[in-house]
């Protein structure tokens, strides 16, 4: 076990008890539970963790939150491995593993870092004006532009994790578990609402575990133990820790993304790794925090320069030493504290070098009276070293930029330039933030949605302030929400400390060839934002595109306000004129597959399965996807070839019989005083004169006048019809209907259900099956005379009453069984054992299209949504006699009476033999050079047995009138053309014979 | 207009990139000018540009609410490709597809376009039938089209779910190999800067609030910054289509609606050619920075709003996931939203209008980005002689009435289902 | 995700719901209107960027079509009614 060299021998909130092994880069370290691994690193002396996008820069732990902008590393190993991983975020565990990334062949030697060699010539900006030479030139250069970007490596394998979706409803939501959000929680809890309190780290207290005062002094630490205490105990309050709110939704829905297992190695077993909660709440408190700005100076990207804040919950959260000769820079009072911290712990603070003139603040104040030099009136020019800080160079503001200034040796420098509090879920409702002067930062502006926000997010920075503004915002949200009077409890009376007013400083003044960064991640610098400004890129959205300013993976949380400040100052105007940042969720990156939840793998989306579906399976089916349906698409027995199998079913049924399911058709019962007169309307053509007893197909046509669906219906009694439906179009006609029921013709009596999946059905085909049906029914007469075609009967089989329909898509002589879809297996299997005698088949989905493409009749590949009746050939049927139908006032349009439209026709193979496919286009002459003219298309082909040759239905202009012409099938995707002859769609028994046979 | 160039990078890093001037001017509008066209995005932008290039008017305003791009330019997942089915849109995208391929020359701007390949999955027979039939219509018209069967999809997408646990197992799909991706900010600047360099005043900040009319011909704007006279107006606004034509009193077949799309965090590359899937309603490239460029479908509801909800972003990255399972662990950055012009064939409108001297160039549904060069480039044939070019004469309002829609997908008269 | 309020049901979540577009629309008389009043009919739009009056479904829960009004800038839905019942501040349908 290493020694942890930079460990602080007492403090700190992790458990000595509890050592824990990693490796960073193959490097074995120890670090402790309770540490970061950010924490871990420094406590070994590891300061370089990466490498920057652009330039390849050495850069090293800058924050201790989720705004790190550096700190990147690639977590856990191959399936699970997860690039771009924030080590300030990441709670170390036992044998944890880690990587850095964006380096070749190692961190500390980067052949990238050459990058920085042609520096001078890669401003924001510079891949929009060279690479365009020659014309295809680009694709040249960007192989290696993409290889140079990026961050980390993806895992190559599925994730072996699984996530979960939950949903919350509660009366005020609290996010952030600092010192506000525990009061707002606290406030509202004691009204007796329904309080939720979402912390995005793995314990609750936010800055009071980190500021020494809090820890030391007791008031504050009671304050949280007594609250932490009370919260506790309140039934209506539940705290959830790890989980981050990182969207903010319509209608007060906030997610929120719970890390179940992300501090182990990996999830226990059955247990999630994450949890995306949907969390709608009437009221939501924003108790965000506030995150520290860094200085633009020369040099600030390099490793061991840290936000001051960071330097502070290393050393008092962490017992973690991040230096051991510091200096700090600040423009505000705050950081004072860090340098009185780093002192309290023996770290010599070699300097405070504030830009302010003085500071009248108590912080200064004690700096001053514990001996550590504070330069007023100055600033850090350049921080000098490579792989870290070595040194700062120190003058007087005035002379920035022009002299050399003082070197002050250090190997920490704590930077602070002000607090930005954080708006992420603010803005994302819908506020947009304005600026507060006084603290040179957005605030939240006025809320759009249910939300309010408390503490440091609402600016108020003091301790004391934020306790008192969260329970306001408590009081006041459960008040909103239905509970308590709004009166909020007593704050805690606390001597406030006096802090003097900061001075923005966006910039130091930096000799021309070194580089002041604003965007770490990005490496995004002053220069090129002064760039950008030039080139007239002064909005701030042009800024953040042509520089990628704020576009990396922490979202510019540290480079937004420096950015536009520098803009603004470009600009010569102030802030607010130039712009607000804004920002769009998430508020921190979220795995994608959290969205998924279970959804993955074969759980995508549901299967629906017929109840005939274990029988198929056992059958050996082979199977198609129909939407969600999974239906058999033919049966092949041991031997046979799925080919073999669908001619031989398709031959059963032409000369014997066979039995298909056909249950996924859509079904609805359509019944009440004006069902008829209903039907008259949504079918083009009649059925009001529908007997009794008789079933008659329908063709649906949309409002603009072309065909939406078809499928047979039948009258079961007066009042009463079944409407079948493609499979395709099942849910879509019976909203249809139901909109046409409730919005168009509210006065029709009419009762729409749906009965898709209270019924099974099957299809008896072939020459056969009245023999197969007569065995099998009890209580029907089946004789032509009992049940002539198109006639329907009331039944029995195998005990179970079901409705015999005489209808046919195959052609021939046939009959569609329904049945309590609970019976269905029952009757299937009835009918096979009463078809053996005459060799049953069950045939499959490739049958049946054999079959009705034999007929012409048409089906999904030519109702594709572009065809009018009379496209289909089947304009007979609509009925213009009627005064209205759905689609009958727009029939007339030139584009739709167009003699010239393509028409259904049929193909054959001139030759006779060879195969036609689906998707071959027809043309007249293929010998033209492209754009060749296109008459015409195959939509569906088939082999057909019956006839002994190639068959297919397709469309050609005026194809009515052109039967017997030759024409060319195409199909240049195989380098294939066909001559083909045109004939009737109708290729078998145009008589209708069969259906008698 | 002062040349792009390694050498001018090369000349300008000697004086630290201190004098670089502006990539296009920042003019006060004038009084009058012979064009005004409304909406600086891509569109707009290239309308101008092709007016003053191909036929030489130069005396053209174009009126940007906000900043240029800031509409669907820069909210787009920016795939270029021309693998239309119908007649009327394979020749108008291929021709834009052709001017892509010349695009960074032409403006002596790098658009970074990006020829990987656009590859649709198919996950059913009935879709490589469908498939089929739209790339054998494309080779006969030209345009290049190759259909892969599902070894070939797998040895050109490896990380797509081959397994057996696959939903949805990939039967095949459709690749255009010309098809790819473009820097979306880069088309607007890059035709900004080079309509600049042409004499068309590019004016931002100034939001047309009404449109002057004499009888039936319009006359000029009203913005923000004053009135001013147009000799023709051409508008190019899509997402606000509707809105804005409303101020000249027309109504259109058109519903704006809201389309999400999110970015992973940066990554290695792992995806090279831009995949879609119709089935799962999913399509995803990865951008020059590394990051995944992922959507799907529209929110489905009118919205004006550029944000967007939870259901839409569940949708596209469950798909996402269906599709790619090794995707699951990365995380997804960012997520947006923009307002679609969705049209009732799904089909765009470019042509003119009841009103005299007004032209629409707008309803680009989600298929606006591919279309800015070739939109631009009939756009400005059109308004310059008052009359559609034979690329954009299908494209026609009228064609709604007539029932000469152009309804590639077959969904009919429901804004949203193309 | 949007909360509609369903007239049956209450509050329910936008997954619930299939979306059905312009609500002002009423079909044209079929004795009396043009081929212009359909074609407009069927295809334009008001689209309003603002209030707007929209149907939806509400295909996983009572299977009523409603009528909503919702703000298509904000997404704020201020009022919801039955299909054939006016909206809030509307004049019913004669």
């Amino acid at each position: 076990m290493s020694a942890q060299p930079f460990r602080l021998p007492a403090g700190g909130r992790i458990d000595r008890s509890r050592p824990l092994a990693f490796r960073f880069d193959g490097k074995p370290y120890t670090g402790f539970a309770g540490d970061s691994l950010a924490a871990a690193l420094l406590a070994n002396g590891v300061r370089l963790v990466g490498r920057s996008f652009k330039y390849h820069r050495p850069r090293g732990i800058f924050s201790a939150g989720p705004e790190e902008p550096n700190a990147l590393v690639r977590l856990r190993r191959e399936a699970r491995a997860e690039p771009n991983t924030r080590a300030t975020m990441i709670e170390l565990f036992d044998g944890l593993e880690a990587e850095s990334q964006n380096r070749w062949p190692s961190l500390g030697f980067d052949l990238g870092a050459t990058a920085s060699l042609f520096a001078p010539l890669l401003p924001a900006g510079f891949y929009y004006k060279t690479f365009m030479a020659p014309r295809r030139g680009w694709m040249f250069y960007e192989r290696f532009i993409r290889a140079a970007a990026g961050m980390g490596r993806a895992a190559e394998a599925p994730d072996p994790d699984h996530y979960e979706k939950r949903h919350a409803h509660c009366d005020v939501l609290v996010v952030g578990g600092g010192p506000a959000g525990l009061a707002a929680a606290l406030a509202a809890g004691r009204t007796g609402a329904r309080v939720l309190l979402v912390e995005e780290r793995a314990e609750l207290g936010g800055a009071l575990r980190r500021e020494a005062a809090a820890i030391s002094d007791a008031p504050a630490a009671e304050w949280l133990a007594a609250t932490l205490a009370e919260l506790a105990s309140l039934s209506e309050v539940r705290l959830l820790r790890r989980a981050t709110a990182f969207g903010y939704y319509d209608h007060n829905l906030v997610a929120v993304l719970e890390r179940v297992a992300d501090h182990l190695p990996e999830p226990p077993p059955h247990r999630a790794r994450q949890v995306l909660w949907q969390v709608r709440a009437p009221q939501v408190v924003l108790a965000t925090g506030a995150i520290e700005r860094p200085l633009v100076f020369a040099g600030n990207d390099r490793p061991q320069v840290m936000l001051a804040s960071a330097a502070r919950a290393y050393l008092n959260e962490f017992a973690v030493a991040p230096g051991t000769r510091a200096v700090v820079f600040t423009n505000n009072d705050s950081a004072y504290a860090t340098a009185l911290d780093l002192r309290r712990v023996g770290i010599r603070v070699t300097a405070v070098v504030d830009p302010r003139e003085g500071s009248g603040g108590d912080l200064p104040r004690r700096a001053r009276e514990a001996g550590i030099e504070c330069r007023f009136g100055h600033a850090v020019l350049a921080a000098r070293g490579r792989s870290r800080v070595s040194a700062v160079e120190v003058a007087s503001l005035g002379t920035a930029g022009h002299e050399h200034g003082d070197n002050l040796d250090c190997d920490l420098l704590c930077v602070s330039g002000g607090w930005s509090p954080t708006l992420h879920l603010h803005c994302q409702s819908g506020g947009r933030p304005e600026w507060n002067e006084a603290l040179a930062a957005f605030v939240p502006g006025r809320s759009k949605q249910a939300e309010r926000s408390a503490g440091a997010a609402a600016g108020a920075f003091a301790l004391v302030d934020c306790i008192a503004g969260g329970l306001r915002a408590g009081a006041e949200a459960a008040q909103a929400a239905g509970f308590g009077t709004g009166v909020a409890p007593p704050a805690p009376d606390w001597p406030r400390e006096s802090a003097a007013p900061l001075r923005p400083l966006w910039s130091v003044p930096a000799r021309r060839w070194l580089k002041s960064f604003v965007d770490l991640q990005d490496d995004v610098t002053a220069g090129d934002i002064g760039l950008a400004a030039r080139e007239g890129f002064v909005s701030v959205e042009h800024l953040k595109r042509y520089t990628t300013l704020g576009m990396g993976t922490d979202q510019g949380k540290t480079s937004n306000v420096n950015g536009l400040a520098l803009l603004a100052e470009k600009r010569g105007e102030a802030i607010p004129a130039v712009g607000v940042t804004t920002f769009r969720p998430p508020y921190t990156p979220v795995a994608i597959g959290s969205f998924a939840g279970r959804e993955t793998g074969r759980h995508f989306e549901p299967i629906r399965r017929t109840a005939m579906h274990e029988w198929h399976e056992s059958a050996g089916a082979a199977w198609i996807e129909a939407g969600l349906w999974l239906r058999p698409s033919c049966y092949p027995r041991s031997g046979e070839s799925e080919r073999e199998a669908i001619r031989r079913e398709a031959v059963a049924v032409r000369q014997g019989v066979g039995l298909v399911d056909v249950s996924t058709l859509g079904k609805i019962d359509i019944a009440g005083p004006d069902a008829a007169a209903f039907l008259d309307r949504v079918y083009a053509n009649i059925f009001s004169n529908l007997p009794v007893g008789r079933a008659r197909y329908g063709l649906m046509l949309r409002e603009d006048g072309i065909v939406f669906d078809d499928g047979t219906t039948s009258r079961l009694a007066e009042q009463r019809f079944l409407m079948t439906t493609t499979t395709a179009n099942a849910v879509r006609v019976m909203q249809h209907l139901e909109f046409l029921l409730q919005t168009v013709w509210p006065e029709l009596r009419v009762a729409a259900t749906s009965v898709t999946e209270q019924w099974a059905a099957m299809a008896l085909a072939g020459p056969k099956s009245r023999d197969v049906l007569a065995r099998a029914a009890e209580g029907v007469d089946v004789s032509d005379a009992g049940l002539p075609h198109m006639g329907v009967r009331d039944g029995r089989i195998a005990g179970v009453p079901v409705r015999i329909f005489r209808i046919s898509f195959s052609g021939e002589r046939a009959y569609e069984i329904n049945v309590p879809a609970d019976w269905g297996l029952r009757v299937w299997t009835a009918l096979l054992d009463a078809g053996r005698e005459s060799g049953i088949v069950p045939y499959g989905m490739e049958a049946m299209g054999i079959l009705r493409i034999e007929k012409g009749h048409v089906a999904g590949a030519e109702l594709d949504g572009t065809t009018t009746a009379a496209d289909l050939g089947l304009g007979r049927l609509v009925a213009m006699k009627k005064p209205d139908f759905i689609g009958r006032h727009m029939l007339a349009r030139p584009a739709l009476a167009d003699p010239r439209r393509p028409r259904l026709v049929g193909f054959v193979p001139v030759d006779g033999a060879t195969r036609l496919r689906a998707g071959a286009q027809i043309v007249a002459d293929s010998r033209v050079p492209p754009p060749v003219p296109m008459i015409g298309r195959i939509t569906s082909a088939a082999d057909s047995p019956t006839l002994g040759h190639p068959i297919a239905l397709g469309f050609l202009e005026a194809g009515a009138s052109r039967h017997g012409e030759t024409l060319h099938a195409l199909f240049p995707l195989a380098d294939q053309w066909v001559p083909v002859r045109v004939v009737d769609p109708v290729f078998y028994d145009r008589a209708g014979e069969r259906l008698h046979g | 207009m002062a040349r792009y160039s390694i050498f001018s990078l090369a000349r300008h890093a000697l004086r630290h990139h201190e004098d670089w001037p502006r990539a296009w001017r920042d003019p006060q509008p004038k009084p009058a000018y012979d064009v005004v066209i409304v909406g600086g995005g891509g569109h707009g932008l290239a309308t101008a540009y092709y007016l003053a290039k191909n036929h030489g008017i130069s005396n053209v305003a174009v009126l940007e609410k906000g900043w240029l791009g800031g509409g669907n330019t820069g909210r787009n997942t920016t795939i270029v490709r021309s693998n239309y089915l119908l007649p009327a849109n394979a020749r108008f995208y291929e021709h834009s597809l052709k001017l892509w391929e010349g695009l960074s020359r032409e403006l002596n701007y790098n658009v970074m376009f990006s020829q990987r390949g656009v590859l649709n999955l198919a996950h059913s027979d009935a879709q490589m039938d469908a498939y089929a039939r739209r790339g054998n219509a494309m080779r006969l018209n030209g345009i290049d089209a190759v259909l892969l069967d599902r070894d070939g999809v797998r040895d050109m997408v490896p990380q797509l779910d081959f397994s057996a646990a696959a939903r949805f197992p990939i039967r095949g799909g459709l690749l255009q190999p010309r098809g790819g991706t473009a820097r979306h900010d880069a088309v607007a600047w890059g035709f900004a800067r080079a309509a600049d360099a042409r004499g068309v005043d590019i004016i931002q900040n100034c939001e047309v609030t009404g449109i002057l009319r004499e009888g039936d011909r319009v006359t000029g704007v009203e913005t923000t910054r004053g009135t001013i006279r147009a000799g023709k107006i051409g508008l190019a606004v899509a997402g606000h289509t509707g809105h804005v034509a409303a101020m000249a009193g027309l109504r259109l077949p058109i519903e704006s609606h809201l389309l999400q799309a999110a970015v992973s965090e940066p990554l290695k590359p792992l995806l090279d050619t831009v995949v879609t899937s119709g089935a799962a309603h999913v399509y995803v490239s990865q951008s020059d920075k590394g990051e995944l460029v992922f959507g799907g479908d529209l929110d489905f509801y009118n919205s004006y709003a550029q944000r967007g909800n939870l259901p839409a972003i569940a949708s596209f990255t469950t798909a996402l996931i269906a599709l790619f399972p090794g995707f699951g662990r990365l995380r997804l950055m960012r997520h947006w939203g923009g307002v679609m012009d969705m049209t009732m064939d799904g089909s765009p409108i470019i042509g003119k209008t009841p009103l005299r001297n007004f032209y629409i160039d707008g309803g680009w549904c989600y298929g606006g980005f591919k279309a800015t060069p070739g939109s631009g480039w009939v756009f400005a044939h059109t308004i310059a002689n008052d009359a559609p070019h034979p690329l954009n004469e299908a494209f026609s309002l009228e064609r709604f009435a007539s029932g000469h829609v152009i309804d590639e997908r077959g969904a009919g008269p429901v804004p949203g289902a193309h | 995700m949007l909360l509609i309020p369903c007239p049956f049901c209450g509050p329910r979540d936008q997954i619930e719901f299939t979306y059905g577009g312009d609500a002002t629309l009423t079909r044209p008389d079929p004795a009396t209107a043009s081929e212009e009043a359909w074609a407009a009919y069927v295809y334009l739009r008001d689209n309003p960027k603002g209030p707007h009056s929209e149907y939806w479904h509400h295909h996983a829960g009572c299977r009523a079509w409603i009528k909503v009004r919702r703000d298509t800038l904000t997404h704020e839905i201020s009022a919801s009614a039955a299909a054939t019942a006016p909206l809030a501040g509307e004049a019913g349908k004669p």
